[in-house]
């Protein structure tokens, strides 16, 4: 099987202007894997996903999907990518189906029409094909928009907080279902979230960058132990609080 | 360049004329309200001083179905790219395998169909209503019109790119370029009765070659080859720098992370 990591960036920075938005991050994705990025906001979560989608370009540093230069093999890499983004929506003036007719044929997916009947299906929205996107709720715009996500069965997928404006019930339902696609397929992941329960339940893997940086990394359990809580919410709070470069500062003694 | 793609984001903005007759009313509306005015004008110009079926002045309409080619073009152009921003579907675009090349040309054909529909309707209301019937330009209408369709594009690009790195202040310019070059390009009189040094601005748009050449078609005097390649060199050295510009223009975009805050504000 090829082990070539899906993404290996190695010391990307980004500034605007004065702005660090990016300090350095490096970090080498398998395949079959749900990475976490976590921060506050402004830590640099939204810069990285788009850098690694060709949207940003890096100010420096080293990028490569699959293993190919982003910047050279664009088109080829995003053909097996796909994104969601609580920030993005599909156009609201055209019917679910339309939507996703295009996306299908911009993606050149075989079979179009079945594979969006079974994403409708398998998202519990069959229903909302014929309906105008503009007046779906959050919850069902959302699913439109993971249906998307999922239809070239990308091999690399960037979710940009896609539980965003969810309620507890339909958040559920989404992790459910990007969980199950995900094993199935082993298609790897990065996730940003600011919802922790997401982040426990569906990732692999976290990265926690704060300020630009990466501050800590590991499993859940590795990064729990790491910062001695018992939560990653507590992690959250102590590193949303502390001055970059001493987040473990805070720290409780160990028990 | 993959025509599928092509297709389907043609299709896309096709289904939202489906979807929402006050677009289709747009189409519509502005260019009868344009040819109404000139009508009239026309009429009452023939009549002071020309008399007869088909006046003097008729080349005035000739002026308003042209400019309309013009700018219907660069609109198509400019709207199939702020269509995106304004559902909020720009990045879905940019991340999928989508090259430039193809969305660009997928905004040109939304130029043409827009032309397309435009022209029809130019056609048979000052043909009804003013007797002016286009097709008597003859033959000469096809590169004519091919110059200015063209011509439209590049300017859309130019449009495009600037709203591309200055947002949605410049969305403005999409409207505003076409009118920048109106009074310069000669559409409803000659270029001679512009002062010489004007002329010579003038005469670096392609749409003047077209404009001379309708006027000197519809006098009489026959195809002008001269104003015709006039008008393909300019185009060209137009089209050009437009994807230049559009190529270094989304260089900066990136680099500057604009395509976000353009995508999401
Ligand atoms: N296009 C941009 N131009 C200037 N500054 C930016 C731009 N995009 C992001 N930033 C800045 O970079 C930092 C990181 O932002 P972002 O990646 O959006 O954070 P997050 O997604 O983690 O909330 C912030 O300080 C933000 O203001
Ligand atoms: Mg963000």
């Amino acid at each position: 099987m090829n082990d070539t990591p899906v993404i290996e960036a190695i010391h990307l920075r980004k500034t605007f202007g004065e702005t660090v938005a990016l300090e350095d991050l490096s970090l080498s994705l398998p395949r079959n894997e749900i990475l976490g990025l976590l921060g506050v906001n402004g830590a640099g979560k939204t810069t990285a996903l788009n850098i690694l989608l060709g949207l940003t370009t890096p100010t420096s540093g080293s990028l490569r999907l699959f293993g190919r230069e982003l910047r050279t093999h664009r088109v080829e890499i995003l053909r097996r990518c796909n994104f969601a983004s609580a920030y993005v929506a599909l156009p609201g003036n055209l019917t679910v189906g339309q939507n996703l007719w295009t996306f299908a044929q911009l993606y050149g997916v075989k079979n179009h029409r079945a594979k969006v009947t079974e994403l409708l299906e398998h998202l519990e929205i069959p229903h909302l094909r014929k309906r105008v996107t503009g007046q779906l709720s959050a919850g069902e715009a959302t699913r439109v928009q993971l249906c998307k996500a999922f239809l070239n069965d990308p091999e690399l997928l960037l979710l940009d907080e896609p539980t965003a404006s969810l309620d507890p019930d339909i958040s559920d339902k989404v992790r459910t279902f990007i969980r199950a696609r995900q094993r199935e397929r082993q298609t790897s992941i990065v996730y940003t979230s600011h919802n922790m329960r997401d982040i426990e339940e569906v990732c692999d893997r976290l990265l926690f960058i704060h300020k630009g940086r990466v501050v800590a990394a590991g499993t859940p359990a590795e990064v729990l132990a790491l910062f001695q809580r018992d939560s990653l919410e507590d992690v959250f709070i102590q590193i949303a609080r502390s001055e970059a470069g001493d987040v473990f500062a805070a720290a409780p003694a160990p028990k | 360049m993959n025509p599928r793609i092509v297709f389907a984001l043609v299709c896309r903005y096709l289904f939202l004329y489906t979807r929402n007759w006050v677009r289709l009313a747009e189409v519509v509306f502005w260019p009868t309200m344009e040819l109404v005015t000139w009508g009239f004008l026309t009429r009452y110009l023939d009549s002071k001083m020309g008399g007869g079926e088909a006046g003097p002045f008729t080349w005035l309409l000739g002026g308003v179905i042209f400019w309309d080619v013009m700018f219907r073009s660069q609109q198509g152009v400019a709207l199939s790219f702020l269509e995106d921003v304004w559902t909020r579907n720009l990045l879905n675009i940019f991340v999928a395998p989508v090259r430039p090349a193809e969305y660009l040309a997928s905004a040109f054909g939304i130029g043409l169909v827009r032309i397309a529909i435009t022209v029809l309707i130019l056609w048979s209301l000052s043909w009804v209503f003013f007797r002016f019937n286009l097709l008597d330009i003859g033959p000469a209408l096809v590169p004519f019109f091919g110059c200015l369709l063209v011509f439209g594009w590049a300017i859309g690009m130019f449009a495009t790119a600037l709203i591309m790195r200055f947002g949605q202040a410049a969305e403005n310019l999409a409207w505003a370029v076409p009118f920048l070059i109106q009074p310069l390009t000669a559409v409803y009189y000659p270029v001679a009765v512009m002062p010489g040094w004007l002329q010579w601005a003038a005469l670096t748009l392609p749409s003047t070659h077209v404009f001379e050449g309708m006027r000197g078609v519809m006098a009489g005097l026959g195809f002008s080859w001269s104003h015709f390649a006039w008008a393909v060199a300019l185009n060209a050295v137009f089209l050009l720098l437009a994807a230049l510009f559009y190529g270094r223009t989304l260089a900066t975009v990136r680099a500057k992370g604009l395509l976000t805050k353009v995508a999401t504000n």
